[in-house]
């Protein structure tokens, strides 16, 4: 059992230690916005936050989580109304969608830290986290129109 | 017969899955689907597509697979428009796999969804159905008030009697009504005139984007029903292998691990959580037969091979088109060119991989897919799992990308062949992302030979262009390729010439070597537009023309062609110099098997502004600009959305992905090994939208994608003089077209 709290709610789950922190959200916890995307790290669809900072969940295996906060994209605001989620719905990001819950989880971590991040920042920092549908310059300006505020 | 998924399958029937071009005939089915003509607590339901609630809701049906295209906005605002229908009280919903009521007119009714081919299909009888909607409220409020139907009219979601002052509502008029005992017909005449249209032609906001951005929305990975299964499965390393020697003991040790199962192209590991499935999947052991010709297959030897193929005249192909007489033209022509290109296969990655989930109970299937073809999971499930359509219920979720991938059927199948021994539960099966890249269906690698001839002027003469690849339908759909004798339309897309030349020439041929190809965005024009419009450029220069002003003379008598052109250039500010950055330009044209000449075209052209490292070859791309002229434009945000997802699209393609096979074994496996486009490589695409409001709408899913790896190599020729003819346009082959 790893006792850890989710979007502020504390849970306890029955899943071996090693378990990717992904699987446990998604199919121990119903919490399905986290994508699955590579499993490696490699495309951001699975961002979450651990105890604030950004965190592949495909990779960071459940023992790593234990007594810590999670926040997933469900968690990000209780009513959908992050100024990143506002953001986005204004700027009409989404295409298929599947990786959107990453790039939002990636640009609230960027936003905790950098409140008037240039440009070139916000595309170095969405780098990590990949787009097939192309949406990256939409994805631009909801972050810059979230920074505004 | 042919092999679906490795399950032996008999052949469809012509009719079951045909592309061809007339099948534009419009038919609404009124009736068909299960809630047609109900009327109950819900409120009245006219026709198949729309149902009016005693509160006002309007619930409209979406028939096409929302894969990001924006469809489920785009299609139920077309009813609503006509039906008079006010926006903010629609409700959308994904429409049953019921291909009688809800299929595709442009795929001769089967509900399948591709080609960017539902607007342009669906358009007619949406509006169809939507007027009749209007036409039974306006006759349930003619009831009710004793007055004639032709006094009244409607405003959003309302009946009005002008001289009466009198309004009713469309939810009051479906409390209390009983559709007519005869449903009004519908004529032309009873459609809006273009100047009343509320919706169609304006940026009516998607209806999905709220629930993709909280995690609501929900994909085919999402899929949870109570006491399911989960699945992996390890499948054979080479296409057409099977598993010969099964160790299954530690699979089973795993714990949560309930079942191995041994399928015809690999071995399935069921399990109660996704982790044991994972980890059982990680400690099968599994000797493969070696007996597929796939395991001849190393890609560059194969690329080589065909180029050959191509060089050896003496081999006819399929003709795909043809006028005038090329060899004669080519015989008397002052200078001959001769231009060779290559295309390596490409995946499709789509974000979510490939997963289904499937129950059997009493005899009756129910999948639940990200599939852009429900109607096949039917007919060709049927065939693959002995039992009929009627008894396999598919659930459209929403995709994760699509491009093509979601076409096929595999995943599907996995999903139904492993809940038939489940004992009526329901399984679901995941596919790793490395599964997805390494059982993709990949864009035919080809190999295409040119040669122009061109007279003293240097006018062009003649034009022969040679295709080699193998064929996508003659693996996926047999009897479309047979009927079709051996033509191959989704892998000749594009090779049409759209440009004014007296004798042209164009031949397929076919060359199999059991590596299994697929649909993947705008298919084949990916490689035809690269290879044609590279070479106008460079027969630009050989009459020492602006590639602009090449182009408009050659599409003097297609003036939507002209005019894209026209403003891509002015765009662009394309005589506009600039520091250490240069431009290319390209034409594309899409849309159905249809002369270029067609109204149901999309035409585009499209000016990229790169910069290049000569030491490294690296190119990079700032700009873009895009001039599309879709016809009617239905929703132009959603089109700028679609143009600039093609655009990214196309420029990893040209720039970064590349599949190559050895022995049969896919070498890339991950976002590690298949590098695709991302944040910071992505550049400005500035898109502009030019409706041509007499033509019908045209598809708009996959017209931005080819003309992106052309106007690049346009602007490198333009630079450097070096000839960029294999794609993709990876440093090393910079380099070496470079030094050439």
């Amino acid at each position: 059992m790893t006792a850890f709290t989710i979007n502020g709610r504390k849970v306890d789950v029955k899943a071996d230690a090693d378990t990717p922190l992904l699987w446990v959200i998604r199919e121990h916890l119903k919490l399905t916005g986290t994508k699955f995307g590579c499993g490696v790290a490699q495309c951001g669809a699975c961002t979450v936050h651990v105890n604030g900072e950004p965190v592949r969940s495909c990779s960071t295996p459940l023992a790593d989580v234990a007594g810590k906060q999670v926040t997933t994209i469900e968690g990000l605001s209780p009513t959908g109304n992050h100024p990143l989620q506002k953001a986005w719905v204004a700027e009409q990001v989404p295409q298929c969608g599947y990786c959107q819950s990453g790039q939002i989880m990636a640009a609230a971590a960027l936003l905790k830290k950098n409140k008037k991040p240039s440009r070139d920042e916000i595309k170095a920092h969405m780098h990590g986290n990949i787009c097939r549908c192309g949406t990256y310059a939409a994805i631009v300006r909801a972050v810059e129109r979230a920074a505004k505020g | 017969m042919s092999k679906h998924n490795g399950y032996e399958a008999v052949s469809l029937s012509r009719r079951a899955f045909m592309v061809t071009t007339g099948g534009f005939s419009i038919a609404v089915a009124f009736g068909g689907a299960k809630t047609a003509l109900a009327q109950g607590a819900k409120g009245l339901t006219p026709n198949a597509w729309a149902t009016i609630g005693a509160d006002g809701i309007v619930t409209i049906m979406f028939p096409s697979a929302e894969m990001g295209q924006g469809i489920m906005t785009a299609l139920p605002a077309i009813l609503a428009d006509e039906m008079d229908a006010d926006w903010k009280n629609v409700r959308v919903e994904q429409s049953p796999s019921d291909m009688k009521a809800y299929g595709n007119p442009g795929f001769e009714g089967i509900q399948i969804t591709g080609a960017s081919r539902s607007t342009q299909s669906y358009f007619k009888p949406l509006r169809v159905a939507g007027a009749q909607a209007r036409k039974v409220l306006i006759a349930v409020a003619a009831e009710q008030w004793k007055l004639p139907a032709a006094e009244l009219a409607t405003e959003p979601g309302m009946v009005v009697h002008a001289k009466s002052k009198r309004k009713i509502s469309y939810g009051q008029l479906a409390a209390k009504a009983k559709l007519p005992a005869e449903l009004p017909k519908v004529t032309d005449a009873d459609l809006k005139p273009m100047d009343k249209w509320r919706y169609i032609g304006k940026d009516v906001p998607r209806v999905d984007v709220v629930a993709k951005t909280t995690g609501k929305a929900v994909y085919g990975m999402d899929v949870q029903l109570p006491g399911m299964l989960y699945a992996a499965i390890l499948r054979a390393p080479v296409q057409g292998e099977k598993p010969e020697k099964i160790d299954d003991a530690a699979a089973k040790a795993v714990k949560g691990v309930v079942a191995v199962a041994p399928l015809p192209y690999g071995v399935a590991v069921v399990g109660a959580t996704v982790e044991a499935t994972k980890k059982g999947k990680a400690a099968l052991k599994v000797e493969w037969s070696k007996a597929a010709p796939a395991r001849n297959y190393d890609s560059d030897k194969i690329a080589a091979e065909y180029m050959a193929i191509a060089r050896d005249e003496k081999k006819a192909g399929i003709v795909v088109e043809k006028h005038g007489d090329v060899t004669a033209a080519l015989a008397g022509a002052a200078k001959v060119i001769t231009a060779e290109y290559t295309s390596e296969h490409v995946a499709h990655a789509c974000m979510e991989p490939m997963n289904a989930t499937a129950q059997f109970a009493d005899g009756k299937f129910e999948v639940w897919a990200p599939t852009q073809a429900a109607s096949l999971i039917q007919i060709v499930g049927g065939l693959v799992f002995k039992t009929t359509p009627d008894k396999i219920t598919v659930h459209t979720t929403l995709l994760g990308g699509g491009f093509g991938r979601r076409f096929e059927l595999d995943f599907a199948f996995d999903a139904m062949g492993l809940a038939m021994h489940s004992g009526g539960k329901p399984v679901k099966v995941i596919w790793s992302r490395e599964d997805d890249i390494t059982n993709d269906l990949f864009r035919p690698l080809t190999a295409q030979r040119f040669k122009v001839g061109l007279d003293k002027e240097g006018n062009v003469v003649a034009w022969q262009h040679r295709l080699v690849a193998e064929s996508i339908f003659a693996r996926n759909n047999p009897d479309a390729y047979k009927a079709a004798k051996g033509r191959d339309a989704p892998v000749d897309d594009g090779a049409e010439l759209p440009y004014d030349v007296p004798a042209t020439q164009i031949e397929f041929l076919r060359e199999p070597r059991g590596v299994g190809v697929g649909f993947w965005r705008a298919v084949g024009c990916g490689y035809t537009k690269f290879a044609m419009e590279t070479l106008i450029d460079e027969l630009a220069r050989e009459k020492k023309m602006d590639s602009v002003a090449y182009r408009l003379e050659l599409l003097k008598k297609q003036p939507r062609a002209a005019a894209v052109v026209k403003a891509a250039a002015e765009m662009a500010e394309w005589t506009k110099k600039r520091d250490g950055r240069f431009l290319g330009i390209a034409y594309a044209d899409f849309g159905p098997e249809l002369p270029v000449t067609s109204p149901m075209k999309n035409h585009a052209a499209l000016v990229a502004e790169v910069s290049l490292n000569r030491a490294s070859g690296e190119i990079r791309v700032h700009n873009i600009w895009v001039a599309t002229d879709p016809g009617i434009a239905v929703n132009p945000r959603i089109i700028v959305a679609q143009i600039e997802s093609g655009v990214i699209y196309g420029l990893s393609a040209a720039l970064y992905e590349e599949i190559t096979i050895k022995g049969g074994e896919v070498q890339q496996a991950n976002f590690d090994t298949y590098r695709v486009l991302r944040q910071q490589d992505a550049p400005d695409i500035h898109v502009k939208v030019m409706p041509s409001l007499k033509d019908p709408p045209s598809g708009i899913g996959e017209i931005g994608t080819s003309p992106v790896a052309p106007a690049i190599a346009n602007a490198i020729a333009t630079a450097t003089g070096a000839k960029l003819r294999h794609l993709p346009m990876t440093p090393e082959r910079v380099k070496a077209a470079l030094k050439a």
